[in-house]
């Protein structure tokens, strides 16, 4: 019997029950004051009006917002049409990111699941081959994949060298490249989830579906994807949302032709061409979408819990 | 109200709550200087919040607690001259055996070295002085217990609270441990307080018992008036086996009760205080006490059908069908089988209860 | 776990994509490295072995930026490292030994926010917030916004070593007459100690390692060693930067690998 069990409500260690305000504060102090009250300052922002040479006048305005929505034509004075350049921007990126995804989950979830299913004492040395280029600075892996994937790269020279093909594969600068590039920056956060998800999967279930007829990719589809679903899904959210918002990768190997929101959030604050109500703007919607997509998965984790326990 | 000087620890009106959920219901108890006294009941009865709170480690919501007639609920622990032997052990997994039993002691402001000291002879007490440089993780889990032991007597505390220590061990070092530290309490002397869900252990190893259970005392005795008077159905039912049969009462007299079944079968039993004629109750009978035979041989002898025989080692357990009432356990031991007869199943026998056996229970 | 027929738990073709997995990871860090010892100024043609990169870039035109985009990297990520991890220690403590209370989730929530918050806005918002309390970018507001956001990554392991501290360790320690402080310094700090180091060195790695917040708010003229290599790759990926990126991505790897020993090393077990 747990001292906590008997103890009733004491399930959690409180020995430092009375000093826990002082203890949090510093961390309340940074992260309200250099997180969470820039957000707000980046609301109000978005809604002020744009100075030319970057920077804002103190004047509310929902020009930002109208800018992102509605075209007005060259001089403002037009009936408002629905403005498609920047949905079409918000659009691809959903869009790539989405493909990110699917790339990561089709590569990551077989690499999960053979790690899972290691001996237990070499697991942790997979997973940590798999985790150390993530930990490697993100631009330095975004041009080194660069780097290999140009039209003279080693990759090119490689494959011509091989006699497999006669000229090089143009890769940089189109959608996939971008696509390899967000696989390569987030895979870890598809592995990771999934992974623990098929560690703690009952694999005598696998079992018991075999004893009953079903064949191994049918055992697959309807025993393990269920049991392990959390896991996919935490996997998904966790590389989709980064993907969204990412700089390096679309401005590195997208080029001009792939532009994401990051990209266009990026062009606002930049030089005096820029616009950071517009930025802010766009921000906020970037932001916005991401934590729809945070809270709707809380609510799938949280039911999933009430169902598993 | 000032505190007698001469009891150990003296718990008045004790109450803890979590939020809504009351652990402990207003527990008043007195612990005997020099005495081996165990908390019992199931989990979750709140005997583990009782030790804690003395120990230091749960505030008290309500009450006092005394320590040799000083307050103490409202000192931290580490100014309460009291020691817990806990049930994971604690060990500091950093440190070695001999800092681990001296840690106490330099704490208490003694220098290292006669720390040392004294801690070396702590562990040549617990027979593990050869374990003194090892990790706590180098030693199996019986040494670990000794360790700990060792731990928190070296301070020489006032008092010794024992949370389920045996709780890990397999049971043949358990019945060991329990005869060391039934014999370690008469040596040092210390009064030890232990807490344990196993009946069997506190009976054996006990001064005295406080059973409880749902945050409430239910009977406070020596391990002898606890299993022979049992005060209510919790303990009947809690320590050892027992049978219970619904009684009606007719007549209360010396301590003496005349009932009948709910066929009309009369019954004469010991009562207890506050139960009157009219009453409808339970009688407990423990399976030992209660003998078979083809005709009945005493007034308190109850109709019944023998369905099975059960070997149990030293014994064997009858499970008989009774006319009138529920399914009796009759036990006969190996060793009385030359006055006592064992039936086949199927036989029409009589349950016959020896005298002053069945004990009327309060609910 | 009952042993089960790995017959049925392996399935064809899945060790395969894991390899994969595996070169792809690698493949473009192994390319950058083998290709920084080039000797041929083009970087598309192998002319032998040589480290005249390496030495361009300590004594090269352009060493002197690099240098102190060096300087600024490093002291910056291991003030922010230290500076975030002390603070996610203390936070810990009241998470994790401070009882059930109303505020936890909202604390909680706060503590992972840069995680939530994709960097790009974080770095929006820094930038205007610096901007609208009138404070000049520089190697200060780089300081503060990696503080900030280095927070969770040291939360993270310290916390989840705390909770796999049974607080019955300190209670014994009180037990035995130690104060809370003697507690907490002679019996939970060294059980934490695993915890402590590996979330620093996540803490350094992440300050080390971040480009698109510092870009933001770094402010004209002060450079971090990620700010320098953007500025220079914009040009095109010339030898020196894949020489810088080998030495950069070697501290990386050595500190995870370090910070993973460690956290494996497991006292309480």
């Amino acid at each position: 019997m747990a001292a906590g069990a008997a103890s009733g409500g004491s399930a959690r260690a409180d020995t430092y029950k009375d000093a826990r305000g002082w203890l949090l504060l510093p961390s309340w102090a940074v992260l309200g004051i250099f997180v969470l009250g820039p957000v707000c300052m980046m609301l109000i922002y978005s809604f002020l009006t744009k100075e030319f040479r970057g920077g804002v006048i103190w004047e509310p305005s929902l020009a930002a917002y109208d800018q992102f929505f509605f075209d007005r034509g060259l001089f403002g004075d037009e009936p408002p049409k629905l403005e498609w350049t920047y949905i079409t921007i918000f659009w691809r990126s959903i869009w790539q990111a989405g493909a990110a995804t699917l790339l990561s989950l089709l590569i990551g979830f077989p690499t999960a699941y053979f790690i899972a299913t290691r001996p237990e004492n070499v697991r942790p040395v997979w997973v940590f081959l798999i985790t150390i280029p993530y930990w490697v600075n993100l631009l330095i892996r975004t041009v080194s994949m660069k780097f290999l994937l140009r039209d003279q790269g080693p990759l090119n020279d490689f494959l011509i060298g091989t006699g497999l093909i006669d000229s090089p594969i143009h890769i940089v600068n189109t959608n996939f490249a971008v696509q390899l590039g967000l696989f390569y920056s987030y895979l870890p956060f598809m592995v990771l989830p999934i992974y623990a998800a098929v560690e703690r999967y009952n694999f005598s279930l696998s079992e018991a579906a075999a004893d009953l007829y079903a064949s191994k990719w049918t055992t697959l589809r309807r025993i393990v994807l269920p049991a392990v679903k959390p896991g996919v899904v935490a996997g998904c959210i966790l590389v989709f949302v980064p993907s969204m918002g990412s700089f390096l990768a679309p401005d590195l190997l997208g080029g001009a032709k792939n532009f994401m929101i990051g990209s266009l959030i990026e062009e606002q604050f930049k030089g005096n061409a820029g616009n950071w109500p517009f930025g802010a703007a766009a921000s906020m919607i970037l932001l916005t979408m991401v934590l729809i997509i945070l809270m709707f998965s809380a609510r799938q984790q949280a039911k999933a819990d009430k169902a598993g326990g | 109200m000032p505190g007698n000087k001469t009891d150990a620890i003296d718990v008045r009106n004790a109450v803890k709550r979590y939020g809504d959920f009351t652990a402990l219901k207003r527990i008043s108890l007195t612990i005997k200087d020099n005495e081996f006294f165990t908390l019992l009941g199931p989990s979750g009865c709140g005997k583990t919040t009782l030790l804690r709170m003395i120990a230091g480690f749960e505030d008290v919501t309500e009450g006092e607690i005394l320590l040799f007639g000083d307050e103490i609920e409202s000192l931290p622990p580490h100014q309460r001259p009291v020691n817990t032997v806990f049930q994971n052990y604690a060990l500091f997994p950093h440190m070695t055996i001999l800092d681990n039993v001296a840690f106490g002691l330099e704490m208490r402001g003694k220098s290292k070295s006669a720390a040392r000291k004294r801690a070396g002879e702590m562990l040549e007490l617990v027979q593990l002085s050869q374990f003194a440089a090892r990790k706590p993780s180098q030693l199996s889990g019986g040494q670990q217990q000794r360790v700990a032991l060792a731990r928190a007597l070296a301070p020489q505390p006032k008092v010794l609270l024992l949370d389920e220590p045996l709780s890990a061990l397999d049971l043949k070092l358990r019945k060991q441990m329990q005869l060391e530290l039934k014999h370690l309490q008469r040596e040092t002397g210390i009064t030890f307080i232990f807490v344990t869900h196993d009946q069997e252990e506190a009976l054996t190893m006990s001064d005295r018992i406080a059973v409880m259970s749902a945050g409430e005392m239910q009977q406070l005795g020596t391990p002898t008036e606890i299993y022979e008077q049992p005060r209510n159905m919790f303990v009947a039912d809690f320590i050892g086996e027992t049978n219970l049969l619904e009684v009606s009462v007719d007549q209360v007299m010396n301590g003496r009760a005349v009932c009948h079944l709910g066929g009309g079968h009369a019954l004469t039993c010991n009562s207890v205080d506050g139960i009157g004629a009219g009453a409808k109750v339970h009688m407990s009978v423990r399976p030992e006490r209660l003998f078979m035979s083809d005709v009945p041989v005493e007034a308190e002898s109850l109709k019944g059908r023998v369905a099975e025989n059960i070997f149990v080692g030293t014994d064997i357990s009858t499970l008989v069908d009774l006319a009138e009432g529920p399914q009796f356990i009759v036990r006969t031991s190996n060793s009385d089988r030359g006055n006592k007869r064992i039936f086949e199943p199927g036989s029409e026998i009589f349950v016959n209860m020896e005298l002053g056996a069945g004990r009327l229970l309060m609910d | 776990m009952a042993h089960v027929n790995e017959n049925i738990k392996t399935y064809k073709g899945f060790r395969a994509i894991t390899l994969l997995c595996l070169v792809v990871l690698y493949a473009p860090l192994v390319i950058v490295t083998i290709y920084s010892f080039n000797a041929s100024q083009s970087i598309t043609n192998w002319e032998g072995l040589s480290f005249r990169w390496y030495a361009d870039v300590f004594t090269g035109p352009e060493s002197a930026k690099f240098k102190s985009a060096a300087f600024n990297s490093f002291t910056i990520a291991i003030m922010a490292a230290t500076a975030s991890t002390m603070i996610a220690t203390l936070a810990a403590t009241a998470m994790v030994r401070g009882g059930q209370f109303k505020m936890r989730t909202v604390s909680f929530g706060l503590i992972s926010l840069p995680l939530m918050v994709p960097e790009i806005v974080t770095a929006v918002a820094t930038l205007i917030f610096f901007n609208a309390i009138g404070f000049t970018r520089g190697y200060l507001t780089i300081l503060v916004a990696h503080v900030a956001f280095c927070i969770p990554f040291a939360y993270l392991p310290i916390s989840a070593r705390m909770q796999g501290i049974e607080d019955s360790f300190e209670q014994a320690a009180m037990d035995l007459y130690a104060t809370r402080r003697q507690a907490f310094t002679k019996i939970l700090m060294p059980l934490m100690a695993p915890g402590i180091i590996s979330g620093f060195l996540l803490a350094f790695i992440v300050s080390l390692d971040d480009f698109i917040i510092t870009n933001f708010v770094k402010g004209a003229g002060v450079e971090t060693l990620p700010t320098a290599i953007f500025g220079s790759v914009k040009q095109g990926i010339k030898p020196n930067i894949m020489a810088i990126s080998t030495m950069l991505l070697s501290v990386s790897i050595v500190m995870v690998t370090i910070s993973y020993f460690v956290s494996k090393s497991d006292s309480t077990k």
